[in-house]
């Protein structure tokens, strides 16, 4: 059977069983998108600006745990993308951005909306292609799926010239990936996870730290059951939220700048650190040379680079999270509970003085609405059920601490690269992958206005998002910055001037709902959570509310600062 | 941390953007290549890049690491503490006034060096060997006046068991 690139296009992406697409048309894929139109196995959802559509195929990717996929024309279409890709990079989620070309005969010759796009993003991609010969087109989208999913997972940009998708050829289903320079280890070495259970076996003091690599390899399941069965207290990233429950006991709370006092004190203080899936972001180290001094660390990561990178380790563990964890887990059963059992009461005694001297905390008084108490109150009247998008800045701070995630691929935040203008078109995403859940938006005022222009597409597309803006009228993290650092001179981060969120709301065809008073917080939220459609809520919150606790750029993470 | 030169012997697929991606993840990270050569080798889809850089332990595990990372990259072996043999050619364009024309013939004689162009006033020497003996040479052919060097990076190959 002979097909167009744009067809064949359609069915590789179908048989990678993704079922929507996000994408905005123009010249260089005008072929592609006439295609789209004359089949119904693949949903394309128009977005308002390239730039959310990359954002909601991240956010589809998290929640689906799939890979998402962005469509884009050339040239404009095609550098918009870019804040998303490596958003994505950064975080290592799973997706294909494919872009529009100019034709094959014009590339090189600055024609009309060319850019080398493959140039722009070979450092932000985990791979990329410019397809050259439609009789390659199929393996080639073959194995951009198979590496944006396998190993450490990332974007794959595939450029696509307007020529390659008009010509049709003899159809061919493409040969199982074979890449002779790409094998990543998924296979722990079981000599180094017998050295783990030593450890614990002897550990005083230990912590399990959980990152985004555990979400992505789906062991949250085995980390819960490790840390369970050896009663070890667990604290994670802000990638890592929601790898272990929120609610159980051994939970720390988030570790870093916004830590909390007890997960910083613990990985200052601990003897061994069972790191999973972590990369040692300087955001959760602060002064390295003053890292959990005193531990041995285990790291497991499938990425050999992320270890030894800025952190040394005793023992590196190069797998997948989910097969080294439950070898770890096996060879701890295989021991009698008299040879193992470790004495940990005094470690666990100190944690619940630390919880004790500095947990989180705000005061939510009459007249002034705190953002914490709007996030708190969310978490409660959604029971812990929602699916959370974040903006960044305070709100996204907030938001990790507030929300206490129970369960992984719940909390989807732009964390390596903190994009303003991702939790929109994320929440989009995710709920057009899961759209029996109640997915939340929680904004900042200055962040939503990013990429407000997403409305649209959520209304059109009837992918019903909840945005709850914490409005503080500032560009708020750089003012608390500006505020601890800079002697309160708060340069260019007022926010005072801004639209009308309930007007704009309106505007757009979706509800906007505001409220001023912390006795109406409560009944705000149900309204809007029970109105159908798309929802703005724009609360009014304490404009000079800091974040805290908080370590100083560069400092030690057992030096915080408390309220 | 002790700064070391390392000698990389790097297989990959000899596909158009290779070596910018190559470079690319150098200049991106801050690593840096003191020198880079890269041909065909017998298989004609793969290529050979030599590389010379200088860094310290730490530095030279992350860039092993991470040019295999690459997903073009077939083999990364370092050369540095194994046996190997290298080259590397120079072309030197050097003043020949008439009283040194005798000296600078000897010099290409004892160094085993060849004379591949000649003009009134020049000599355009090719050196073929390892770094020691390109510098002996230089440092030697310096008086003379050197118009133009022109040099290839280091290639190598590591020795087989005899
Ligand atoms: C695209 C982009 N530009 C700039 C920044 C720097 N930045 C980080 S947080 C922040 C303030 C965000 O303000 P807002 O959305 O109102 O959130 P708040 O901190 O007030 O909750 C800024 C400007 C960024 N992270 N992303
Ligand atoms: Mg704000």
């Amino acid at each position: 059977m002979k097909l167009t690139g744009a067809q064949i296009l359609i069915k590789m992406i179908r048989a990678e069983g993704i079922d929507t697409i996000f994408g905005y048309p123009g010249g260089a894929v005008i072929d592609i998108y006439d295609a789209l139109a004359k089949q119904n196995g693949l949903k394309h959802i128009l977005v308002r600006h390239e730039q959310g559509a990359v954002h909601a195929a991240d956010g589809y990717a998290r929640a689906n745990k799939s890979v998402g996929v962005a469509l884009v024309t050339s040239g404009p279409g095609a550098t918009n993308t870019v804040t998303g890709i490596a958003s994505a990079y950064l975080d290592s989620i799973p997706m294909v951005v494919f872009t529009g070309q100019v034709p094959t005969a014009l590339i090189g010759n600055d024609a009309f909306q060319e850019v080398d796009i493959v140039g722009i993003t070979r450092p932000c991609t985990k791979h990329n292609y410019l397809v050259k010969d439609v009789s390659k087109m199929a393996a080639t989208i073959k194995e951009a799926f198979h590496l944006a999913r396998s190993g450490r997972p990332g974007p794959v940009l595939v450029d696509l010239p307007k020529d390659i998708v008009q010509t049709a050829v003899e159809f061919k289903e493409p040969k199982e990936i074979v890449l002779k320079s790409y094998r990543p280890n998924y296979k722990p070495n079981k000599k180094q996870l017998a050295k783990v259970v030593e450890a614990i076996a002897r550990a005083k003091r230990p912590v399990i730290f959980a990152g985004g690599g555990v979400i992505l390899s789906q062991a949250s399941e085995q980390l819960t059951q490790l840390a369970r069965m050896t009663n070890i207290p667990v604290t994670a990233s802000l990638m890592g939220l929601g790898a272990f429950p929120g609610s159980d006991p051994l939970w720390l709370g988030m570790l870093g700048m916004h830590g909390t006092y007890r997960a910083n004190m613990s990985i200052g203080n601990c003897d061994l650190m069972i790191a999973a899936g972590v990369r040692f972001d300087d955001r959760v180290t602060g002064n390295v040379k003053k890292f959990a001094p005193d531990a041995r660390i285990v790291q497991i990561d499938i990425d050999p680079t992320s270890i030894h990178k800025n952190i040394e380790v005793q023992c590196p563990i190069v797998a997948d999270c989910k097969t080294a964890l439950e070898g770890i887990i096996e060879l701890i059963k295989e021991k009698d509970a008299a040879s193992f059992s470790p004495d940990t009461t005094a470690w666990h005694k100190q944690i619940a003085e630390w919880k004790k001297t500095a947990p989180l905390k705000y005061e939510q008084g009459k007249d002034v609405i705190k953002p914490q108490f709007v996030v708190e109150k969310l978490f409660e009247v959604t029971r812990g059920e929602a699916i959370i998008t974040t903006e960044v800045g305070q709100n996204q701070m907030w938001a990790a601490q507030y929300y206490h995630f129970d369960k992984p691929n719940h909390f989807i935040t732009s964390g390596g690269l903190g994009v303003m203008g991702f939790g929109l078109p994320a929440a989009i995403g995710a709920k057009a992958a899961c759209p029996d859940k109640i997915v939340v938006d929680v904004a900042g005022d200055g962040s939503i206005q990013m990429n407000i222009q997403e409305l649209m597409t959520a209304v059109e597309s009837k992918i019903d998002v909840k945005i709850v803006i914490l409005n503080n009228q500032y560009l708020g993290m750089v003012r608390q910055w500006q505020e601890l650092f800079y002697n309160k001179n708060y340069s260019s981060t007022n926010m005072e001037n801004a639209p009308d969120f309930v007007k704009l709301a309106q505007a757009y065809g979706a509800t906007g709902l505001r409220c001023t008073k912390p006795e109406d917080v409560e009944a705000t939220l149900l309204k809007g959570l029970n109105t159908p459609g798309t929802v703005i809520m724009d609360f009014a919150v304490d404009r000079e509310e800091s974040v805290y606790p908080m370590v100083p750029a560069g400092g030690a993470i057992t030096e915080m600062l408390l309220v | 941390m002790k700064i070391n030169s390392y000698l990389l012997s790097i297989l990959v697929d000899d596909e158009p953007g290779v070596l910018s991606r190559i470079s690319g993840l150098f200049s991106g990270r801050g690593f840096n290549i003191d020198s880079l050569s890269v041909a065909k080798t017998a298989d004609q889809n793969v290529s050979r890049v030599t590389m010379v850089t200088k860094c310290d332990a730490h530095i030279i595990e992350q860039i092993k690491k991470q040019l295999n990372k690459l997903i073009n990259v077939i083999t990364v072996n370092d050369l540095t503490d194994k046996k190997y043999v290298q080259r590397e050619l120079s072309l030197i364009k050097v003043n020949a006034q008439p009283e040194k024309k005798a000296e600078i013939l000897r010099i290409v004689d004892i160094f085993r060096c060849k004379i591949v162009d000649v003009g009134l006033s020049h000599y355009t020497i090719e050196v073929s060997g390892d770094r020691e003996k390109q510098d002996a040479i230089l440092s030697l052919l310096k008086p003379m006046g050197i118009i133009e060097i022109a040099s290839t990076g280091a290639i190598a190959l590591a020795r087989e068991n005899a």
